[in-house]
């Protein structure tokens, strides 16, 4: 599903440039549940754009669904993104003056489908996440551990073939974090490939495999006891 | 292409950012209002220079004839120069496809006139027919002097309508007898003028018959004329300095002599008052320009703002797959929409404003403040484009931000 070859990305800061990536290579499987650990500076969230396609790459081969990625412009990345790739986000990312329904419903409306259905859609999904009777409220009426539902329930909508979440439970407490990765532990036994970001040993604990970074290479790529079990 | 889909999305966005959305109309309205204003105004101002200025026909010449200054073929200075009935024939022969309307003048100033024990002091006028054009008298009933009343010298008389309040008060004059210094004249037609009450207390009469009443032999006091309307204001100006150069080698006077042949042109004070109302025009033309620039500014800096503000959210919109095309037309839609109605409703509460000053601001010299149709529709016109322009910039660059910088924006 993801394949990575000898990926760099470097940063310009002033006369200089920060390399961040030094040639990567990673092979994630349809169907994978994966973490990708390191401190802050490892170059982690670097690589969760690139995969992404939030950002570029500067050499190295990406193929996403088998697909060769490479001078993408804005456009073709925002269709590839809006068909292929769900987000979650630490921060939620929420429309803020939009209700929960409408935040689901809105990649389906850049997918152009009709308002009636995709509210339709959205409202399926937010049943999954246990969510339907909040589907009127603004982010703002809503805990944080129902905002990320309602994150989860974005990603998903679009039936994406990789959701990419970064650091999804960073600003939640112990409890409501079990709860999303709960969640996304159900949506990855239903066929979906996750990829989490994370610095939390925890977390990580609970996807199947582990790949550390650590100044822009892998220190190490290992499965866990989880995936042993399954 | 209608999009409703689109459409409610933009009027969510503009609903749920109330603040955002009056900020902006705000601006864009108040530069409409204030240039509808001074539009407005300024075309008052106009109104009351075209009418103090429209007393008689703009395109008027008057002939009047006085004392040499010069002494000029063997003749003194001081002598007194006199039109008489020769002078009409030689300027009509000479001048014949310049001029359009011509009338000599006799004038008998205070002159008693009296009916069934009502009296006044008017000035009494001996004309042509065409002096009514020249004056642009406005025959109210009856009908001015007729080439055959000169033929006749009947003792007939137009009256102004000042003549007639003040002799008749509400009875009406036309048909009546009045003595004039004691003779008896019939009243055959009153008239108003444009040029106010002083222009309506005239009494005209045949001009065969005062110049037989007032004057020796063939004898008259000035001669009036329109110049062909088909002339330029500069042609005009050249006839009326040739005419002037061929009374003064008649009449033997100095060509240099200012005071013996005088030769008054309307288009002269044209001249000038086409000069003024290019300047009036100018300035608010220029004024205006200035404050629709100036609101153009006004709404850009807001629209600035406002993506800047929205950056987070265009982000999130990038990430979930909105390409540029769509969230640039999603903002210039947005900014022509608020434009597009802030902007009438400026203009329509101008409009109104206008409507309701009317006259009353005549004593500043504005006179029915408005403005024309064109002015209104080029106005927002002019506001959709720089609502396109205004929206377009911040649009361009909002959608050019990569989605993780927009992202990562707090």
């Amino acid at each position: 599903m993801i394949k990575i070859e000898k990926l760099h990305k470097s940063y310009p800061i002033g006369k200089d440039s920060l390399h961040v990536l030094k040639g990567l290579d990673l092979h994630i499987k349809e169907g994978e549940f994966v973490s990708i650990m390191g401190s802050s500076g490892s170059g982690k969230s670097t690589l969760l754009n690139i995969i992404g396609l939030l950002d570029t790459h500067d050499s190295g081969n990406y193929y996403l669904n088998d697909q060769l990625i490479e001078k993408l412009d804005e456009k073709k990345a925002a269709i590839l993104r809006n068909k292929f790739l769900g987000f979650i986000f630490q921060s939620f990312n929420l429309i803020t003056y939009k209700s929960a329904l409408e935040n689901v419903a809105l990649p389906l409306y850049y997918q152009g489908i009709g308002r009636k259905e995709r509210n339709e859609i959205a409202m399926k999904y937010l049943e999954k996440v246990e969510l339907a009777d909040w589907a009127n409220h603004l982010p703002s009426e809503l805990s944080g551990g129902q905002k990320q539902r309602v994150a989860v329930a974005r990603a998903l909508v679009t039936k994406p073939k990789v959701i990419l979440a970064d650091e999804p439970t960073g600003a939640l407490d112990s409890v409501t974090s079990n709860a999303v990765m709960d969640m996304l532990e159900e949506i990855n036994a239903e066929g979906m490939t996750i990829l989490v970001i994370t610095h939390e040993e925890d977390i990580a604990e609970r996807t199947h495999r582990i790949v550390r970074l650590k100044d822009g290479i892998i220190t190490s790529d290992e499965r866990t006891k989880k995936s042993v079990s399954v | 292409m209608f999009d409703l889909d689109r459409w409610i999305e933009i009027f969510q966005t503009i609903s749920k950012n109330k603040l955002r959305t009056i900020l902006s109309g705000f601006t864009i309205a108040f530069a409409i209002l204030l240039f509808t204003l001074l539009f407005g105004i300024g075309n008052g101002l106009k109104h009351t220079f075209e009418r103090d200025f429209a007393r008689d026909a703009q395109n008027s010449v008057y002939i009047n004839s006085g004392v040499t200054t010069k002494p000029y073929k063997g003749l003194q200075s001081g002598r007194r120069v006199q039109f008489r009935n020769d002078d009409i024939k030689f300027i009509n022969e000479k001048f014949e496809n310049d001029i359009q309307y011509f009338s000599p003048n006799i004038q008998r100033f205070n002159v008693q006139a009296i009916y069934k024990g009502e009296q006044s002091n008017y000035t009494v006028r001996g004309v042509y027919p065409d002096y009514q054009p020249l004056e642009e008298a406005i025959i109210e009933e009856g009908r001015f002097i007729s080439a055959l009343d000169i033929k006749n010298k009947a003792k007939v008389i137009a009256v102004g309508k000042m003549v007639e309040k003040d002799l008749f008060g509400s009875k009406g004059a036309l048909g009546k007898d009045i003595s004039l210094d004691g003779i008896s004249y019939k009243v055959i037609g009153v008239f108003s003028d444009p040029g106010g009450d002083n222009d309506e207390r005239y009494i005209y009469t045949p001009f065969s018959t005062a110049q037989s009443m007032y004057r020796d032999y063939d004898e008259l006091d000035y001669m009036g004329l329109t110049y062909n309307p088909k002339l330029s204001i500069d042609q005009a100006l050249a006839f009326s300095g040739l005419l002037e150069k061929t009374l003064k080698e008649k009449h033997s006077v100095d060509p240099r002599d200012q005071g013996a042949v005088r030769v008054f042109n309307y288009a002269e004070g044209a001249k000038n008052v086409q000069q003024f109302m290019f300047v009036i025009n100018f300035i608010i033309i220029f004024i205006g320009i200035g404050t629709l620039i100036a609101g153009i500014i006004g709404i850009s800096n807001i629209m600035v703002y406002i993506v800047k503000e929205r950056t987070k959210e265009l982000g999130i919109r990038k990430a979930i797959g909105a390409t540029p095309t769509s969230i640039i037309s999603m903002i210039m839609l947005e900014s022509i929409f608020i434009t597009a109605i802030a902007g009438y409703s400026g203009l329509m509460i101008g409009i109104f404003v206008l409507k309701s000053l009317g006259d009353s601001l005549e004593k500043y010299f504005i006179l029915n403040p408005s403005v024309e149709t064109y002015v209104v529709v080029g106005a927002t016109i002019i506001l959709i484009i720089a609502g396109t322009i205004a929206g377009y910039i911040p649009a361009k660059r909002a959608a050019q931000i990569k989605p993780i910088v927009a992202l990562n924006d707090e």
